[in-house]
């Protein structure tokens, strides 16, 4: 073991990642074993005030991983709980932000987790239907475990309508999607859950006044659901004391790109990213590290350097010109063309539009097709005016954040590498990086 | 949802398609309407359309799509519109075995591009094409299907294969019937 590793050993897997050190992790009785459903067992049997578990999760500064970072707690208060009307859960494991591969682990090896998050959640807000919308390509692996596991809770008498005698209800349903990024937008997400296309909602209303089937609603993500059980077994003190100020507790962070073991891996949030960097070999080949996108390829690219400067956390985060999102960090070395990297995003949100917002329908193509213009050596130097231009009249013109997550990779992309397009563009294609490497090589 | 109507949108007579949907699928599309409250079964069309599909080994036609319309009492513009906005239904005929390699960043960064290449190479076909013999479907360039970590990767049929290199494809590839 490395002094890294030993630094970080008892720092690891503390929370929705703890049984994974355990044989069949994703079993009701392993997860059982590690004071698994102890607090939905104590909610059925003590049934205390709703109000005071929402106290709770607020006080443990849980904020959404799903990227935008809202607190968990505070998303809750706002569901009408007294109200006698039908209120639904949802659980968001449409995961489809690229770089980010956590809550397919969380659905395979701790799907209980994700359960009793739920039950949890149903009770603090007085909801007694759930929803799990797993992504459709998932149906290979994650939804047969969280499917098997959902059996085994019900089996077990954990689910279901008046649980263990208590006079409480809460049913949980599985659901499927069939292959839309943008399902992942929660009033996209609801109306998928509706049977139609997921196109967002204008807000407001919002889910917890009007969401699925028009009845209040709160949508959370995977890893913010599979969190909340060991935040209230250990207190939401503990879980503070995890993190820096404002950003408490844990993040599974998924590393992938160009590094020598990619993984997901828990651990605090607030660490630094060159230990991150390091628990995962480091760059590949020994190589120098040029780029990162440190929160799913929605979020602004940071230059390398300054991410060897940046701790995972919010504020740093933020503070480095970025957002933490998912907490998926896309690692690039020096042998990268970033005009290759950022024409691909581009096509990435060509791709998933859903097409309701013409700014965004039209202008995620038009950047998409400028940027092939680079490639192919057809561009101008004034192109690049219009491409941010493009980009600009897109940002917050759109009715979900679809719009601004196409606009920052290439605004982001030009403001730190600019010098790559120009040379693209002055040089009839060619890429600086291996015109560079070749010139190194010689 | 055993009553069966002969009666189209606008009070047409139409004849009915219920006869297209398997014994197994309208069992699959009634376990899914049971999970909502009664009068939202609309909200099974994207389970409703997968079993369909996979009834017709891979693909909807726009009979089948009515049948689901009719099966879940819907207007079938709204069993339509659905199956053309999720990517994984199909509305043309297509060979058996999907086979989508991701593209996007992790991957592109780990040699998906070139796996993609060499897939296209190998089966003589062009991305969203089907090879002669009906056996693989190459689906369009791929969008990140959150295996990151195990980039390259790519899925057959529901299956993710990750860590991939040109051999390993081609085994894969060569072992599908």
């Amino acid at each position: 073991m490395s002094d890294l590793e030993s630094k970080y050993a008892d720092k690891m897997n503390l929370l929705v990642f703890e049984p994974l050190k355990l044989e069949r992790s994703w079993t009701l009785a392993t997860y059982r074993s590690i004071g698994g459903y102890d607090v939905w067992e104590r909610l059925l049997r003590e049934k205390p005030e709703r109000g005071t578990i929402i106290d709770q999760v607020k006080a443990s500064g849980l904020r959404g991983r799903g990227g935008a970072g809202f607190p968990t707690g505070t998303k809750w208060s706002f569901m009408p709980r007294n109200s006698p009307v039908q209120k639904y859960l949802v659980c968001n494991s449409d995961e489809s932000e690229p770089g980010t591969c956590h809550d397919r682990d969380i659905l395979r090896y701790n799907p209980h987790a994700v359960i009793e998050g739920l039950a949890i959640a149903g009770y603090a807000t007085n909801s007694t239907v759930a929803y799990n919308y797993i992504r459709g390509e998932f149906l290979g692996e994650p939804v047969p475990r969280f499917e098997a596991a959902l059996a085994e809770a019900y089996a077990a008498g954990l689910l279901g309508k008046n649980v263990q005698g208590s006079g409480i209800d809460f049913d949980l349903h599985t659901f499927v999607g069939a292959g839309a990024y943008i399902c992942g937008e929660e009033t996209g997400l609801l109306e998928s859950l509706e049977g139609k296309p997921g196109k967002p909602r204008n807000k407001p209303p919002f889910p917890a006044n009007f969401g699925v089937f028009g009845a209040p609603t709160t949508v959370n993500n995977t890893l913010s659901f599979a969190s909340v059980p060991t935040i209230l077994r250990k207190g939401p003190a503990w879980f503070v004391g995890l993190g820096p100020p404002n950003s408490a507790g844990t993040m599974i962070y998924s590393v992938s790109g160009h590094v020598a073991k990619p993984r997901n891996i828990e651990l605090p949030l607030g660490i630094p990213f060159a230990d991150l960097l390091a628990l995962c070999g480091g760059v590949r080949g020994g190589r120098k590290l040029k780029a990162v996108i440190p929160g799913g390829v929605s979020v602004p690219v940071v230059p390398g350097e300054t991410m060897l400067k940046t701790n995972m956390d919010y504020d740093s985060v933020k503070a480095a010109g970025s957002a933490l999102g998912t907490g998926a960090a896309i690692v690039m070395d020096e042998s990268t063309c970033m005009v290759r990297v950022l024409e691909r995003v581009s096509r990435f949100y060509m791709m998933e539009s859903c097409g309701q917002c013409t700014p965004c329908r039209e202008g995620t193509g038009w950047m998409n097709r400028m940027l092939k213009r680079v490639l192919a050596g057809q561009s101008s130097r004034t192109e690049l005016g219009l491409l941010l231009d493009v980009a600009n009249h897109i940002e917050g013109h759109t009715i979900c954040a679809f719009g601004d997550a196409s606009a920052w990779p290439v605004q982001s992309f030009l403001k730190h590498y600019r010098h790559e397009f120009e040379y693209m563009i002055d040089h009839g294609g060619r890429s600086l990086v291996t015109d560079g490497l070749g010139a190194q090589a010689a | 949802m055993s009553e069966r109507s002969s009666v189209g949108v606008g009070g047409t007579q139409m004849v009915s398609k219920l006869s297209l949907l398997a014994e197994a699928t309208q069992q699959e599309i009634d376990h899914w309407v049971a999970k909502f409250p009664p009068g939202r079964q609309r909200s099974a069309s994207l389970a409703a359309l997968r079993a369909a599909q996979e009834q017709n080994q891979g693909y909807l036609t726009a009979d089948l799509m009515d049948a689901v319309a009719e099966y879940l009492k819907l207007p079938p513009v709204q069993v339509y519109e659905v199956a053309r906005f999720y990517s994984m239904f199909e509305t043309h005929p297509c060979g058996r075995h999907h086979v989508s390699i991701c593209t996007n960043i992790s991957c592109m960064l780990n040699g998906g591009e070139e796996l993609l290449t060499h897939a296209q190479r190998k089966l003589g076909i062009r991305a969203n094409q089907s090879t002669p013999d009906g056996r693989i479907f190459l689906k369009e360039e791929q969008e990140c299907l959150a295996a990151c970590t195990g980039a390259p990767m790519m899925m057959v049929d529901h299956v993710f294969h990750e860590h991939l290199t040109p051999e390993k494809l081609d085994a894969i590839l060569d072992e599908l019937k």
